[in-house]
């Protein structure tokens, strides 16, 4: 006997502090991250702990900070500092000799100093074979900006040796879900690529879904049930300030800011049946682009703003199509399997990421627009969510670990895959930022 | 709200306490009026009270009869509609379940239903809002065939948001694919 999913009275007031509670709680858990293979390509590199100025503690470790990072890009391995035979911090002490002997490519060395009230940090970054210095900067920075600096350390250092600018600096934006029915608590959260950091944009006992980055990675459009009802908001992240700017009968849903960030795309049922609109953010104006008797939904921007990506089920199962935003015809893009849906551009806009069903099992694929070719990029049964990282070298989604949702990224490139999971609860819908500029 | 820290906090107290207070009304109105089911929108949902006073007596824990939706006896009772993996297509074996809630809207079109809308957890969350969406809007055409007055029903679709079953097997699947008439 299937009973309303409506509890009773007392259960609505156990459940009321209970909720309160892990959502306290919430706000502590940070994600943390676990690499779970394929970095057999990966280049070897010393990143040395950075020297200090006498008496300096610096909140960070500014060296492991950018390790970690390039470790994460699945494209170096940096050596284990305990099997460093040498520990330069300037560039006098450096003799690239015995780093060549040690089977480095690349070295970096540096120093952490006192400047006003907070640092001054500097960079050396060398070629070990050709014995040149790749490059060498000093940045300056507050005390709770430090991290922030290595993690800006980390993507020069990428982008010098690999040519393609990193994302150690950029955000993860996802959902994390405690609890279930009445006692669930459902936040929208943003941390540090690198999980750290974490903040509560936005929490609720109703399901939140859909978070989506503006172009600048300042604002965040998302669908929250708060009022009973899907609608969705927009919200300054500096501000807080909100935006409720979708509200219709029907569903509200897949907000997706356009690329100059001016008009947000969603899905509307207003008039019976979903289709796709875009919202003038300026002057309001609501222009309807689809418009079919089936499902149609998700609607992702090209980079160059001209064409969206969006699911239809106008085929008899739902697939990915493409259409002008100025309106026209919607042609077929994707054409393996009978189930692929939420594509989206890389930022190059010469592939799209979409989830797929393989065999009865939902995978997330990568489509070269070109080619034509598909290839699959992970293994789960319920993967979903997928969002390219801002220079496309890998892909973040949604995976269930152990019975609970989890985060994972595998590489386009050939770098490697991680796992990030909280100590408790659900996580799922990671959404990639922009570059922070 | 406040715009000075990013933490947008949407508690459950300040919102239940509002529908507590409504719903308090409500009660006083069903009372003066057991006999006819009717309610505004707010009473979809259970209310919460603040944490009882030790001095006062426990409230009574007694659920006010609504309508014959409530009671086991009552054709009425079943109000859930469950549904093949993505299809939006009714069952033979709802119509009957259907007509029954039809038959009663039509002779008490002061009554108002949401018919609220579910999937399973497999694909994608904006394709499952859109489906649950469908779902519902199948229940209620067909109920607008049947002669219930459009304005009577409001749909909602959770998506996969809101799983009867949180279980991740075929079984749990097919308990989630669901619309309920959501009096």
């Amino acid at each position: 006997m299937i009973r309303a999913t409506r509890p009773s009275w007392a259960l609505a007031l156990l459940a009321l502090p209970l909720a309160l509670l892990l959502g306290a709680g919430a706000v502590q858990a940070r994600l943390t991250i676990e690499v779970t293979g394929g970095v057999e390509a990966a280049q070897p590199i010393a990143v040395v702990p950075f020297g200090v100025s006498e008496g300096l503690i610096p909140k960070e470790d500014v060296a492991a900070v950018i390790a970690a990072d390039l470790a994460r890009s699945g494209r170096f391995r940096p050596m284990p500092t305990r099997d460093m035979l040498a520990l330069p911090s300037t560039h006098e002490e450096v003799d690239l000799r015995d780093w060549s002997l040690l089977g480095m490519n690349s070295l970096v060395i540096g120093r952490v100093e006192q400047e006003g009230t907070g640092y001054r940090v500097s960079f050396t970054l060398y070629d070990v074979f050709r014995g040149e210095q790749l490059a060498s900067t000093t940045l300056t920075t507050t005390p709770s900006g430090l991290r922030i600096t290595a993690h800006r350390i980390a993507d020069q250092i990428y982008e010098k040796l690999t040519g393609q600018p990193g994302v150690a600096a950029t955000r993860i934006a996802y959902i994390t879900s405690t609890g279930r029915g009445e006692g669930q608590t459902v936040a929208l959260r943003v941390s540090d690529a690198d999980g750290y950091n974490p903040q509560t944009i936005v929490s609720s006992g109703d399901p939140i879904l859909s978070p989506a980055w503006s172009p600048d990675g300042r604002r965040l459009a998302y669908v929250s049930f708060e009022n009973r009802r899907p609608a969705i908001y927009v919200q300054d992240l500096a501000s807080g300030r909100r935006d409720l700017v979708a509200s219709y009968p029907g569903i509200n849903g897949s907000p997706a800011f356009s690329p100059d960030g001016q008009r947000l795309a969603m899905t509307l049922s207003k008039d019976g049946n979903p289709n796709i609109y875009v919202l003038n953010l300026l002057t309001r104006e609501l222009t309807q682009l689809t418009d079919h008797f089936g499902i149609d939904t998700e609607p992702a921007w090209s980079p160059d703003g001209q064409d969206i990506l969006f699911t239809s089920d106008r085929g008899g199962n739902p697939q990915i199509y493409r259409m002008s935003t100025a309106g026209g015809p919607a042609e077929r893009v994707s054409f393996d399997g009978d189930y692929n849906a939420r594509a989206s551009y890389a930022p190059g806009g010469r592939s799209i990421t979409m989830v797929s069903r393989v065999n009865g099992q939902f995978r997330i694929a990568v489509q070269d627009l070109q080619q034509g070719y598909t290839r699959l990029l992970s293994n789960g049964s319920l993967d979903e969510s997928p969002s390219f990282a801002p220079n496309g070298s890998m892909v973040i989604y949604a995976t269930v670990h152990g019975g609970r949702g989890v985060l994972a990224t595998a590489s386009v490139d050939g770098g490697g895959n991680q796992r990030l999971s909280q100590d408790s609860g659900e996580v799922r819908e990671p959404a990639w930022s922009p570059m922070m500029k | 709200m406040t715009h000075s820290s990013i933490l947008h906090s949407i508690p459950r107290p300040s919102r239940s306490l509002a529908r507590g207070v409504l719903v308090g009304a409500l009660v006083t109105l069903l009372a003066a009026c057991a006999s006819e089911p009717k309610r505004g929108p707010v009473a979809e949902m259970p209310a919460s009270r603040p944490a009882p006073a030790t001095t006062a007596p426990l409230p009574v824990e007694r659920p006010t009869y609504r309508g014959p939706w409530e009671d086991p006896s009552s054709p009425l009772y079943q109000r859930t509609i469950y549904f093949d993996y993505d299809s939006t297509e009714i069952k033979p074996e709802y119509i009957a379940l259907m007509r029954n809630h039809a038959a009663y809207l039509g002779t008490n079109t002061s009554t108002r239903v949401t018919l609220e809308g579910h999937t399973d957890e497999r694909g994608t969350r904006e394709y499952n809002l859109a489906l649950g969406d469908q779902r519902a809007e199948s229940v209620r055409r067909f109920m607008v065939a049947e002669g219930v007055i459009p304005e009577q029903m409001a749909t909602l679709s959770y998506g996969e948001e809101r799983p009867a079953d949180p279980g991740r097997l075929e079984s749990a699947w097919q308990r989630n694919r669901r619309v309920i008439i959501q009096y």
